[in-house]
Formats: structure tokens, C-alpha cells, sequence
């Protein structure tokens, strides 16, 4: 019997339980590539949440599973689909032919997803810029507008502030408060947590504090943004972390070629979603051999930065 | 001496020629990331790299990657900022040479890779991802891509990344290179600089849907040499983003 959790502890079912309701907007998969809160995402499908708007640059796989379960209304992104295989099916059934439901799509490009959650962590209404001009991801956008620089430059254009209801980043390790060392890539888990109402971080580890404190400048998160901590390792898989876990491709493969069609995407989610009650078994299903290859077992330690006063 | 290559090989090698020493390039995956290691380790040792998830090196992965995001581009990186960090040194101008990817283009150089109707019904494409701002912000752009009359379009259904057009505050498509050819831009249109050896004009003019300047002299373009061969073979020991059938030269 493990013990009880306290304070912004919590299981990853309450968690997503407590923190996201239906019709909120969530950011997640900040990262790009890498630290995808699959686990989470997992959850989501789980307990069934519906409505939801989706925030994140490039996805990966993570938004295509949850757009093929029903749980997406709305995606604010700049590229939905499957970096291994390219195109998202699920997503393009959900687009072209409004299967299982039909979605909103608000495109953008990286930078202007970036923008907008900057200036939402900036307490900003808009973030002025010039990247997409004469393009058609800009022309009659819901959120970004032609506007002249008060400084007589020539125009620019206003990427208003996106402020998510949730942001779920993956995280090697944290605190019981939820301050969070994060290192390798960060994509724009940063601007996410800051601009969140609430921020879930689910880490590799829960450490003492002194740890977190032993380097402050890794802590990319402080803990009083965080409203819940979750420890589920293994909780980015098939998605890589630094230090921790390779990247599992051939699952990002097999995915790809099971969802080509719906039924093949529903074997999937009854296999790897539904039949599994959490993470710990999801990781059960993968199997000893699958967890140990992908296990990282080098280390590549930084050297030593001294914070003596 | 005779050499077989794929045409994908030769795809890396052109990439590779269009990185100058001492530049700063947005570096994309499959092959321009390639490109990018090839380059280091021939004509341009100083190059630096970005990546869009904040990565900055100057010198390639130690392993395979098969996204940018993979643990091997982060070891021996020189810094992992965020996005928004090499999006600003880009809108800046200190980047002078970004790759992009397309699934359609039009004689302008304009990228789609969001919709598409052009074969009767609706494709939905993943999106931009960093195209659209690489496309925007660099110094100027080459551009990748698979040479079919599907994808050369005399307008496309939806522009992603901007090519040239008039008021253009900076950069623009400088090349274009195919499974076919090399391509410049002559008045913000495109126009064979070589094709690919064995790659007659006829060829070319059917695999484009639009009408294309190919010049009756227009030149091979010059194939990879050993050294090349053999670092790309190194990088990409399995020919994961270079296999296909290799060819004679």
C-alpha cells in the first residue's frame, strides 16, 4: 500500500478528474517531439472529456488520438499529424468528412502559436510580428490582425494572447510544490506553463527540494504556477525524455498504420486506451523487454555549476 | 570511376552546396538535416545550426535522429532555448538560410502544405509547423521537393509559406531542388539551374504544371563525389531518408 498523497500531489486519474472539465482549452505537447504527455492524454480519452480545444505548435500523435476519440472540438495549432508516417488520420477524418465529429481547425504557424502564448504569459493582449505576411495562414485569422507601428515602420501584424485553461507538460523531475527541472528540449512548455490558469506537471521523479534548489536556473516551471504534480514515469512514452527514455518510433509507426481507417484506430484505443486502467499497466502491456530497450542507461552528466555565495 | 548513388543522395548534396561557410541555418529534417551535417564536414566547418524546438548546434548528432526532438540531437548541442527564442533571432534577420518542405508549390515558390482539392476531394495536410516563419523571416529559403505534376501547381489552394511576391520585406526562395532537377528563381519564377543527370528537359516539363524556363544548355547537375557519398552513407547507414533504387553516374 502506497502512501496517501498530499497537497498538489496527486494520481494522474485525479489530476485530469480535478483540473479539466469539458469544453476547456488545454495545451499540451509544448515540447514538440519529445516529453508528449501521453499518459495524460490517455487519461483524457478515459474519463471521456468532450469539447475540448487542443493548443499546442506541432502536436506529433498526441492530438490525432485525441481528435479519432471525440474528445476535440477546437485545434489551435500549426501542424496535426504524425511526424513518423506525416499525414494525422484521425485528424483528416475528423476535418474532411467530420468523423466521429467535426472540428474546428484554427491554423497558425509555430511562431504564431508561440506568440500568442507569450503574450498571454506576458499579461499582453497581442504581440506585434511580422512572420506569415503574404501568406494565407494570416489573411482573415480570428486572432491575429494587420495593425500599423505606432512607430511609423511599416505594418505589422497583432497575434493575440491565448491563454489556456490547463497546460500539461512532462518534466524529469519536480517537487512536491511542482517547481520543475526541466532540461533538453523546451519548445514552448515555458510560455504554456505561464500563461495556463492551471498547469499540470507530470514528472519522471518527485525529488526533495533541495535538489530543485541545488539549481535554480533548471527550474523552468516555479512551483506556484503548478495546481497539480503528478509521478508517472514512463508518462511521455512512446515519446522521448532526456536522460530517461529513448524514443519508441515503431510505436509512432504502428499507430500510423493502424489508424488509417476508423476501425483500425479503435482496435488501437480498446488495446492501448480503454482496456488498460492507467499508465502502470499501459507500461505492463508494453512488456519488460520493450521498457528496458527504450530505458536510457547512459549517462551524460552535466558538469558541476558552483552556487556558492 | 564510377559511382552509384539515389537521387536522394544527390537531393543532399545539392542541399548541402547551398549552406556557405559561417552561416546560421534553419535546419529541417530528413534531408536537409543531412544536408547540414554533409556541409559541416566539407565546405562549411563554421555553419551553425537551429532548430525550431530550440536547439542550436554545430556539429551533427553523434546518433540517428529521426526527429529533431530525438535525446541524440541534444547531446553535445551548444544551447537548448526555446521556440520562441531562434523564431526571434529569425524574425531578426540573423538566419541566412532556412529549408522547407512542401507537398504543392506554384511557379512563385509558394508552399502549400495545409489544404488541398487538387485531386477532386478535400486533403487536409498537417499544417505549417515552422514553414510558414522559416518562409517569412530567413535570409532567403531552399526549398524540398518531390517533382510530380500533382504538386507543381500554376496556383496553389492554399499558401503556407509565402514565396516571392511584390512587397516582400525579406528573403524569399532562393533554390528549389527536386527529384529532377535544381531550380532557381529569375524574377520570383522559378527556372532550371541543372538537372539531375539522366533528367532530359521533356521530363521535367511533364513532371511541372506549370510552364517552366528550362534553358536548352542548361547543365548536369554535378554528382555527388565519393567523399560525399561516403558521409552520407555514414549519417544514414540504413538509407532511411536517402534509399531507393541508387543509380549509375
Amino acid at each position: 500500500m502506497e502512501p496517501p498523497l498530499t497537497g498538489k500531489q496527486h494520481s494522474l486519474a485525479e489530476a485530469i478528474a480535478e483540473q479539466i472539465h469539458d469544453g476547456d482549452s488545454v495545451a499540451l505537447g509544448l515540447a514538440l517531439e519529445s516529453g508528449i504527455p501521453f499518459a495524460a492524454v490517455h487519461e483524457l480519452i478515459r474519463q471521456r472529456r468532450k469539447d475540448l480545444t487542443l493548443i499546442g505548435p506541432i502536436s506529433d500523435m498526441a492530438f490525432d488520438q485525441l481528435i479519432a476519440a471525440g474528445t476535440v472540438a477546437k485545434v489551435i495549432a500549426a501542424w496535426v499529424g504524425n511526424v513518423a508516417g506525416g499525414s494525422g488520420y484521425g485528424f483528416r477524418r475528423a476535418y474532411e468528412q467530420g468523423q466521429p465529429r467535426r472540428i474546428v481547425m484554427e491554423d497558425h504557424s509555430n511562431f504564431t502559436v508561440g506568440l500568442a502564448l507569450k503574450a498571454a504569459a506576458m499579461g499582453l493582449p497581442y504581440l506585434p510580428t511580422f512572420t506569415g505576411l503574404g501568406g494565407d495562414i494570416v489573411r482573415g485569422h480570428p486572432r491575429i490582425r494587420p495593425i500599423d507601428d505606432p512607430f511609423g515602420g511599416p505594418g505589422l501584424l497583432a497575434v493575440a494572447a491565448l491563454k489556456p485553461d490547463v497546460a500539461i507538460v512532462h518534466v524529469q523531475r519536480a517537487d512536491a510544490s511542482g517547481n520543475a527541472h526541466l532540461w533538453g528540449n523546451l519548445g514552448l512548455t515555458v510560455e504554456a506553463a505561464f500563461a495556463a490558469r492551471r498547469t499540470i506537471v507530470v514528472c519522471e521523479e518527485i525529488v526533495p527540494d533541495d535538489v530543485i534548489r541545488s539549481d535554480p536556473n533548471r527550474t523552468m516551471i516555479p512551483g506556484f504556477l503548478v495546481t497539480a504534480v503528478v509521478e508517472e514515469p514512463g508518462g511521455a512514452l512512446p515519446s522521448s525524455v532526456q536522460g530517461y527514455w529513448h524514443r519508441d518510433f515503431e510505436t509512432f509507426l504502428t499507430y500510423h498504420g493502424l489508424s488509417k481507417t476508423a476501425e483500425g484506430y479503435q482496435s488501437w484505443l480498446k488495446e492501448w486506451v480503454l482496456d488498460l486502467p492507467d499508465r502502470r499497466a499501459y507500461l505492463q502491456h508494453m512488456g519488460d523487454a520493450a521498457l528496458e530497450r527504450l530505458r536510457v542507461s547512459d549517462r551524460r552528466l552535466a558538469a558541476a555549476a558552483n552556487f556558492a555565495p | 570511376m564510377t559511382a552509384t548513388y539515389t537521387r536522394r543522395e544527390l537531393m543532399v548534396v545539392a542541399a548541402a552546396r547551398e549552406i556557405r561557410d559561417g552561416e546560421v541555418v534553419f535546419v529541417g529534417m530528413r534531408l536537409p538535416l543531412l544536408g547540414f551535417g554533409l556541409a559541416k564536414a566539407t565546405h562549411a566547418p563554421t555553419a551553425v545550426g537551429l532548430f525550431e524546438n530550440g536547439v542550436i548546434r554545430d556539429r551533427p548528432a553523434e546518433a540517428f535522429i529521426y526527429t529533431m526532438g530525438d535525446p541524440p540531437n541534444i547531446v553535445g548541442a551548444i544551447a537548448c532555448l526555446g521556440l520562441n527564442d531562434v523564431m526571434s533571432l529569425l524574425q531578426q534577420g540573423r538566419v541566412d538560410v532556412g529549408f522547407i518542405g512542401g507537398a504543392e508549390i506554384d511557379p512563385n515558390g509558394n508552399l502549400n502544405t495545409t489544404r488541398t482539392s487538387g485531386s477532386g476531394s478535400l486533403v487536409r495536410l498537417p499544417g505549417s509547423g515552422g514553414g510558414g516563419d522559416i518562409a517569412s523571416l530567413a535570409g532567403r529559403t531552399v526549398l524540398i521537393m518531390e517533382h510530380e505534376p500533382r504538386r507543381f501547381r500554376e496556383r496553389v489552394d492554399y499558401i503556407t509559406s509565402p514565396g516571392h511576391f511584390p512587397g516582400r520585406r525579406r528573403g524569399g526562395p532562393a533554390t528549389l531542388i527536386t527529384t529532377l532537377g535544381v531550380f532557381d528563381f529569375s524574377r520570383g519564377q522559378v527556372r532550371a539551374a541543372s538537372l539531375h543527370p539522366g533528367v532530359t528537359p521533356e521530363q521535367v516539363r511533364e513532371a511541372t504544371g506549370f510552364t517552366i524556363a528550362i534553358d536548352p544548355s542548361v547543365p548536369a547537375t554535378t554528382p555527388p563525389s565519393t567523399d560525399e557519398l561516403a558521409y552520407i552513407r555514414q549519417a544514414d547507414p540504413d538509407g532511411f531518408w536517402t534509399g531507393e533504387i541508387r543509380k549509375s553516374a
